[in-house]
């Protein structure tokens, strides 16, 4: 038998449930012996589904899952070579601490001295010697989480899965706990697969960062990769604060973005195409326009330009500070360009509101994305004999002119600028309703993914100000609606990745 | 007109018809059990029929014989009842709900008339009356009260204690053995409490099903209570059951609070 470098391999494993839902969508990881993965996601992304599926809590629909090579998609849990620690512990309440510990020992039938061993070993390793006897109900929370740590390693399991295993203490105790899991891992040398929404847990503990979101992995990467190299707009939102603007990739090493140019980095964007453009927030670096004009570029006496801003002919733009917030180690404003563009920036220096400042951002620190979906939403749709256009499980007015050329029953496309959908703030007012699934802001504008009741998502930009989970109506005006012949279109849903328009 | 409003308004008050409601039909007859018990027909003060109860070994026999068709039911309903709960408990949303209902439907009817009824099924077909159909009777009026409690206590079982058992290395069996059972105890002893109390001290069950063939312990007091001058021996031999069934629920109580003793 082949035997493989990975000791788990999940290959294009999909879970669908009854309605129809992807938990998870088309995922392949592989994952080497004596890492530290974590799987990070918000809610509902399908991170813990995949740690379900691996444990064999729940059974793929499609795909294989392979443990040190063997198939073990169809394997029940009890005889895989894993143990987990669940996210509200699940110890036994009618066993006290031994043997809440033993009790994958004893189900093995080892002896009994050989168990009494180990599990002192185990509670030694989890803090906890000492602790046998107690019920495991008079235990603290930290204390029964590593109650959970020490019954699943005690097994000597292959893998350890942990499912969110921090998020019921509270953070002292989180940070002192995430200190303990890394150095057990250590310690161990065994695989674990850790699952968080907690982004700083994903940063800090892991070898490796996979991200999800809505049933797919986003990006799989090393934690400085994830946070500098953010591969989509999810990620660089999701990971950290970041300014995420639309541009243009003029040519190689070369972007514009808020009306100027800038040098970067990156290459294989083609040329004059949409981009996305992500600066983190600590990036950019910033001055008082007025000291600039006097010659001296920092607002402090002891500031010399060599120290604080780098030398070089890099573009600088200007803005008015908004708002300033001191955030312990570093002070975090906004500052709005005269053309409307907002930046979140942290520096250690306080620049009040009101005060004029410049800012520039060194081009490695320029991260640029292809932009996912670009200025249209395109929908199929079909001519009705009332001269409405039917899409989106729906029917609209379209303008005369726009039917020309078509009969009742022809397939064509729609198309709606993300500009033009008008969204309501009652839902009755709109000829569909939904509700805002995710917001981004783009320094000037929100671009927010809509999803309509029926499931349909269509994105919108606007400078109004909505709430994730916010009920919609949507409104579309029949003169934004153009109707062209159906071509192989670009299709919105699904290939977010890699189609260049 | 404040200081009425202050005792309207006020806990203590409304508690008042309860406390005597209480005091004149629970308190009030156990003392009259217990004065009845200890005194003679002209009200002395007497431990004759106590004695009585130790020496007469017809009462001796129907008492022993309740207790083991009492201890019998509770089984057979325990037996019957636990596999039903759990697979109510375990069906996917819409079974238990259709499961519960079946179980429940009888209830709905009075249980002398279900007596009746079975007395009529087991003429019907030809099945003789008698300890068998006593049983039958017992079980079938009795079983919802064994199921309900197990039903409860398994619902609300965390599912992740089953699948940690899983992933510690138990197959399906090891882990209803080593983690349901234990946990669902608590809901086994409110159940065996709930059957075995009332069964012990049945008598119309008794006399319909058997014809009266059988007498249990319930009947016999009963015999004695209404015979006039007889009534302080059936006291005695109501308080002798009355501590059974105090120290079978004092058992129950004291098992259910603290699973640990007897896993």
């Amino acid at each position: 038998m082949a035997k493989t470098d990975f000791i788990i391999e999940v290959n294009h494993v999909s879970k669908q449930f009854e309605d129809g839902k992807y938990a998870l969508n088309d995922v392949s990881l592989q994952v080497k012996k004596g890492e530290f993965v974590t799987i990070l996601g918000p809610s509902g992304c399908g991170k813990t589904t995949l740690l379900r599926c691996i444990a064999g809590f729940q059974v793929a629909s499609s795909g294989v899952i392979l443990l040190k090579g063997e198939d073990v998609t169809q394997t029940p849990p009890y005889k895989r070579p894993v143990n987990t620690v669940f996210q509200k512990y699940a110890l036994f309440p009618h066993l006290n601490v031994f043997n809440n510990v033993a009790f994958g020992l004893k189900l093995k039938k080892e002896a009994p001295e050989t168990i009494k061993k180990k599990v002192r070993r185990a509670l030694k390793m989890a803090n906890l010697t000492g602790y046998e006897e107690r019920e495991v109900d008079t235990l603290s929370g930290g204390q029964q989480q590593r109650v959970a740590i020490a019954r699943a390693i005690v097994n000597e399991p292959e893998v350890l899965l942990l499912d969110e295993p921090l998020s019921a203490l509270d953070l002292k105790m989180r940070h002192d706990m995430q200190i303990e899991l890394k150095e057990l891992h250590e310690k161990l040398g065994i695989t674990f697969i850790y699952v968080t929404h907690d982004q700083e847990e994903a940063l800090t503990l892991s070898d490796r960062v996979v991200v999800m979101n809505e049933g797919k992995i986003q990006q799989i990467g090393t934690p400085t990769d994830i946070y500098n190299e953010p591969q989509n707009c999810f990620v660089a939102d999701f990971i950290g604060e970041s300014n995420i603007l639309s541009g243009t990739m003029i040519r190689d090493k070369r972007v514009e973005f808020c009306g100027q140019e800038f040098d970067c980095i990156d290459t294989g964007f083609g040329q004059n195409n949409p981009v996305e453009v992500v600066i983190r927030p600590e990036d950019i670096y910033v001055w008082r326009r007025e000291d600039e004009k006097r010659g001296k570029i920092l607002g402090q006496e002891d500031d010399d330009y060599e120290d604080r801003v780098p030398k070089g002919k890099f573009t600088k733009w200007y803005g008015e500070v908004q708002t300033c917030i001191f955030k312990g180690v570093h002070y975090e404003m906004r500052v709005l360009t005269p053309d409307g563009y907002e930046f979140l920036i942290q520096d250690y220096h306080e620049f009040l509101p009101g005060t004029e400042v410049g800012m520039l951002v060194r081009p490695e620190d320029i991260q640029i994305m292809r932009k996912e979906h670009y200025i249209y939403n395109y929908f199929e749709g079909e001519v009705m004999k009332n001269g409405k256009v039917r899409f989106l499980e729906a029917e609209w007015d379209v303008e005369e002119k726009q039917l020309e050329g078509f009969e009742a029953g022809d397939k064509v496309q729609v198309r709606v600028k993300f500009r033009d959908i008008d969204l309501q703030d009652y839902e009755e007012e709109g000829t569909l309703s939904g509700e805002v699934h995710f917001i981004l802001y783009k320094g000037n504008h929100y671009h927010l993914t809509i999803r309509t009741d029926e499931g349909y998502d269509l994105y919108v930009n606007t400078n109004d100000v909505w709430d994730d989970g916010d009920r919609v109506g949507i409104v579309i005006k029949p003169k934004d609606i153009k109707i062209d012949k159906p071509t192989p279109a670009p299709s919105q849903e699904g290939e977010e990745k890699g189609t260049d328009r | 007109m404040s200081k009425l409003v202050q005792i309207f308004s006020s806990r203590r008050t409304w508690a008042w018809p309860y406390v005597l409601f209480m005091a004149l039909f629970v308190i009030l007859p156990l003392i009259l059990v217990g004065v009845y018990a200890l005194t003679d027909i002209d009200g002395h003060f007497t431990l004759h029929n106590f004695a009585k109860f130790f020496t007469h070994s017809e009462a001796i026999q129907t008492f022993l014989y309740s207790l083991m068709i009492a201890v019998l039911n509770t089984l057979i309903c325990l037996l019957l009842g636990y596999p039903a709960a759990y697979i109510m408990a375990t069906a996917d949303f819409r079974t238990p709900k259709v499961m519960a209902m079946l179980f429940i439907l009888p209830m709905w009817i009075n249980f002398l008339l279900r007596t009746v009824a079975t007395v009529e099924l087991f003429n019907m077909c030809g099945l003789p009356l008698g300890e068998g159909a006593l049983l039958f009777g017992l079980c079938y009026d009795y079983l919802p009260f064994m199921i309900y409690p197990i039903y409860n206590t398994l619902q609300k079982m965390d599912t992740s204690l089953v699948e940690a058992a899983q992933d510690l290395g138990a197959n399906r069996i090891q882990c209803f053995w080593k983690v349901i059972v234990p946990l669902s105890l608590p809901g086994v002893y409110s159940g065996i409490v709930m059957v075995f109390m009332p069964t012990v001290s049945t008598f119309a069950i008794a006399e319909l099903l058997t014809h009266n063939n059988i007498k249990l312990f319930g009947s016999l007091i009963q015999d004695y209570i209404t015979t006039t001058d007889l009534l302080n021996y059936g006291a005695v031999l109501s308080l002798v059951l009355l501590i059974i069934i105090g120290v079978t629920s004092f058992f129950g109580e004291h098992d259910a609070n603290d699973g640990e003793t007897i896993v």
